[in-house]
């Protein structure tokens, strides 16, 4: 048990965006999460990883209580997290934007060992002629690759995925799959949120799904989708629910 | 009864100290911009009061009309030369484009007016009621601010443009794509707000002597008072005048007056600490 | 140290090394006091830059530190008689130590709030020193003139002073280059990108902001304590003179921030360009809206400085100027 996360709440003035949500992840796997815009995803994604502390409840990594730690700590410890929205460091070169997960990541290295990490890293993403250019002449699909990079570089237990597929085309995006898989492979946990859904699909071993902040099912992705519950939720935002329902390739969804 | 003096006296003058953050205040609220060429102005805003009436016998507050449109321009200006190019790049260029302004005008205005004190010869005398003695000036600046104020209010809220202004500073993204221009409406906001400095200004001027370098002060005061009042929040910033000109009228009678501005700045730290929008609650 | 092959470490190390040699070499005292001034600005901007070029925090009233660790360190020296250079340290231990508490709090403001408080801390220490009866109130301290006869009268101890300053703003840009160029420095490049981000991939950034806080504090109270004695008296308006605060920003900015050679070029530059329009008969009364034009269009139209114009320009230059 990598990740277990028990009972946990969060509000933002009057809005309920968590309630009561407990689930727990297997080291070694991929598990997907789902839910409406709005539902909460990403706000769990940020409490799991410190950016908010949550109202109540508990986050468990790796045995040890993290809740309410500040997301250096965290990121320390092993979890490392992609942004839905890319954020790369701009000024900075694809290199250097890499030695930050490596230099203050899990392993915390110095520059020189650091730099020999990225670059691999960065072979490893398919970055490798970038790694001079500045992080902000990359292009969408670049830049999701070094989000990966970044993470990956921190050496880390379990990594965040929010979204790595949104706005990529096609052929980007069965790539991607193959690194997503890749890096299951090389026994990092994986935690994704994830709206194509098909990718969704073949990639997870289970699903869990969130609406209005609360967790209504959880499962094999077979079993998700069949769910009445998750129908009913993805009914009240009919273009996901008609994505979901017809099983569409991925190239009309992105 | 010196006590209740010396508050009103302060209050008179907050409603000036007023004026002027409400100009600084719309400009951050619009725009988020720290119009560092605030002092300058105000300066500029005493010097036009003084040359309209040394000059032409102007009556000193017939002459606001005149500066008022005098800021309203020049703000125009200032916008357009120095502050539109870099409304979208980080704080700090707009910071120092404004600050280029400040050494632009400070610089001139030194050539031409020397850094010497002038004042406006033009007493009215005092007011008594009861035991309270008043200078006029400041009761009949507190009045001139006051209607400053009421005009801005009544601009904002019942005028286009005006309502245009307040679609901006809530949403400039969102009032562009309803079709509102917004580069006119930020430099239409600009200019009110250098207006308000040189209307401040002007009234300062017929109470207190000044120099072209007399507008500094007065511009730390805004950010002091912004701070307090909620930056962007135009009411707050004339709470914000009152609360600064009340604490100036009474401090002094516990305390020796050069402990003021030490009173004044360790509040605004605090506050921007520990309430950064505002003792009025006001949201940023 | 790998620093030792490199060009962009050597640049404004030698910039400086040999300038303070040419000083002592001629042995005037006029070229004495203008590199004086001008090794002084370049002291303050690099330090300066390590906030706000490398952390991307501008701080505003930075010359607080300068004041304060300047009239810390005249303190020691006047009043308990202590050596100049121990002084001056001393001034800049509490420069940085003050720099510390301030940063606890005032580094959790983001932009333009930071900014105004920067403002607010520089006004109220004014302020606060105007008032404070050990620093001398609103007409602060001089210098005892028995403190000149441990130099051997004031010449020397002119000289002297002037030698600790170079030697001060030599470590300055040393320690810049060392701070930009490591573990912690790229630290400050990540806080200063994207703070959140940075914090997400493991920066623990309250720490590394108030760190780069206290460098860029430190030797501004040096810088301040050296400039005073050499002065014979500190006094509330000269120690926080906010148009001097600017003027840092503008030299950071002007050279190129978060580079280490821009500050440097950027203090020379500017204070060469007020030096030929404060002499020029024809520019002597508008020199400071000149400078003013001048400042806009460079804000305007090369927002990136000298340095960092020709490091976007010339990507070659980018391993050779740092």
């Amino acid at each position: 048990m990598i990740l277990e996360v028990r009972g946990v709440s969060k509000r933002f003035g009057g809005l309920q965006a968590l309630t009561n949500v407990s689930f727990t992840l297997t080291a070694g796997r991929i598990l997907g999460l789902i839910g409406p815009n709005g539902a909460g995803k990403t706000t769990l994604f940020n409490v799991i990883n410190g950016v908010y502390a949550p109202d109540g409840g508990q986050v468990i990594f790796r045995e040890e209580d993290i809740t309410g730690k500040p997301p250096y700590e965290v990121a320390q410890r092993g979890l490392a997290r992609t942004y839905q929205v890319v954020r790369p460091l701009q000024e900075l070169t694809v290199r250097e934007n890499v030695m930050v997960g490596a230099c203050f990541g899990r392993e915390k290295h110095h520059k020189a060992p650091a730099a020999h990490i990225a670059d691999e890293v960065l072979a490893f993403v398919g970055l490798a002629k970038k790694a001079d250019l500045l992080a902000g002449s990359l292009n969408v699909a670049e830049k999701k690759r070094l989000e990966m990079a970044r993470a990956l570089a921190a050496r880390p237990y379990l990594l965040l995925l929010d979204e790595v597929l949104a706005g990529l085309n096609p052929s980007e995006i069965s790539a991607m799959i193959d690194t997503v898989r890749q890096i299951r492979d090389q026994g990092i946990t994986i935690f994704m949120i994830e709206h194509v859904m098909q990718a969704l699909m073949t990639l997870s071993d289970e699903v869990i799904v969130l609406d209005y902040g609360e967790l209504i099912a959880a499962g094999t992705p077979e079993e998700v989708v069949e769910d009445p519950k998750v129908i009913e939720a993805y009914l009240g935002d009919p273009k996901i629910a008609q994505r979901l329902l017809a099983q569409e390739s991925p190239d009309s969804l992105a | 009864m010196q006590l209740l003096t010396s508050l009103i006296d302060g209050l008179l003058i907050g409603f000036v100290y007023g004026v002027a953050a409400v100009g600084l205040t719309l400009i951050w609220g619009v725009m988020s911009v720290i119009n560092l060429s605030h002092g300058p102005v105000m300066a500029l805003g005493m010097f036009s009061t003084y040359l309209l009436f040394t000059n032409l016998g102007v009556n000193p507050y017939l002459a606001l009309i005149a500066v008022a449109v005098f800021g309203l321009v020049l703000g125009l200006v200032i916008y357009a030369v120095a502050v539109h190019r870099v409304i979208s790049a980080p704080h700090l260029s707009s910071l120092l484009a404004t600050f280029a302004v400040n050494m632009i005008i400070i610089g001139i205005g030194t050539a031409v007016f020397s850094t010497s004190p002038h004042n406006i010869d033009f007493s009215l005398g005092s007011i008594y009621l009861g035991p309270i003695i008043l200078p006029a000036a400041r009761l009949l600046a507190a009045v001139a601010a006051i209607l400053f104020t009421v005009l801005l209010y009544l601009f904002l809220y019942f005028t286009r443009p005006g309502k245009a202004i307040r679609a901006v500073a809530n949403n400039r993204m969102a009032a562009e794509l309803m079709g509102i221009p917004s580069a006119q409406v930020l430099a239409l906001s600009f200019g009110i707000g250098t207006a308000l400095a040189a209307v401040a200004g002007g009234l300062i001027a017929t109470f207190f002597p000044f120099t072209i370098l007399s507008g500094g002060p007065y511009e730390l005061k805004s950010f002091v008072i912004c701070v307090l009042g909620g930056l962007g929040n135009p009411l707050g910033a004339l709470l914000g005048g009152l609360l600064l000109g009340g604490l100036e009228g009474l401090i002094p009678t516990f305390m020796p007056v050069s402990w003021v501005p030490v009173l004044e700045f360790g509040l605004f730290i605090l506050v921007l600490l520990v309430k950064p929008s505002g003792l009025l609650g006001a949201k940023t | 140290m790998k620093a030792l092959q490199r060009f962009g470490f050597w640049l404004p190390v030698l910039f400086i090394l040999i300038w303070g040699l040419y000083i002592l070499t001629v042995r005037q005292d006029s070229a004495r006091e203008q590199a004086f001034t001008l090794l002084m600005f370049v002291g303050l901007a690099s330090s300066l830059n390590i906030l706000l070029g490398y952390t991307g925090y501008v701080s505003f009233g930075h010359i607080v530190f300068f004041g304060l660790g300047g009239y810390s360190g005249f303190y020691f020296l006047s009043a308990h008689n202590l050596p100049l250079l121990l002084s001056a340290l001393l001034g800049g231990v509490v420069s940085a130590i003050l720099a510390g508490l301030i940063g606890l709090a005032v580094l959790r403001l983001r932009g333009a709030y930071f900014a105004l408080a920067t403002i607010g801390v520089n006004e109220a220490a004014r302020a606060f020193v105007s008032n404070f009866e050990p620093f001398g109130g609103a007409t602060g301290l001089f210098v005892n003139y028995s403190v000149y006869q441990g130099f051997g009268g004031p010449g020397p101890a002119l000289w002297r002073t002037f030698i600790y300053l170079w030697l001060i703003v030599l470590i300055t840009v040393i320690i810049s280059y060392v701070i930009k160029n490591s573990r912690f420095g790229l630290g400050l490049l990540a806080i200063r990108e994207d703070e959140d981000a940075a914090m997400v991939m493991g920066v623990k950034a309250p720490r590394a902001k108030t760190l780069a806080f206290m460098f860029s504090a430190f030797f501004p109270g040096v810088i301040g304590t050296l400039y005073f004695f050499k002065n014979g008296n500190v006094e509330p308006g000269d120690a926080f003179s906010l148009h001097m605060s600017i003027e840092m920003l503008v030299m950071v900015m002007l050279g190129g921030m978060g580079t280490v050679f821009g500050p440097v070029i950027g203090a020379v530059a500017y204070q060469g360009l007020r030096g030929f329009l404060l002499t020029s008969p024809l520019f002597k009364n508008l020199h400071l809206a000149i400078a003013g034009v001048f400042l806009l269009l460079i804000v305007l139209f090369v927002p990136a400085g000298a340095i960092g114009w020709l490091r976007e320009r010339f990507l070659k230059l980018r391993k050779v100027l740092e």
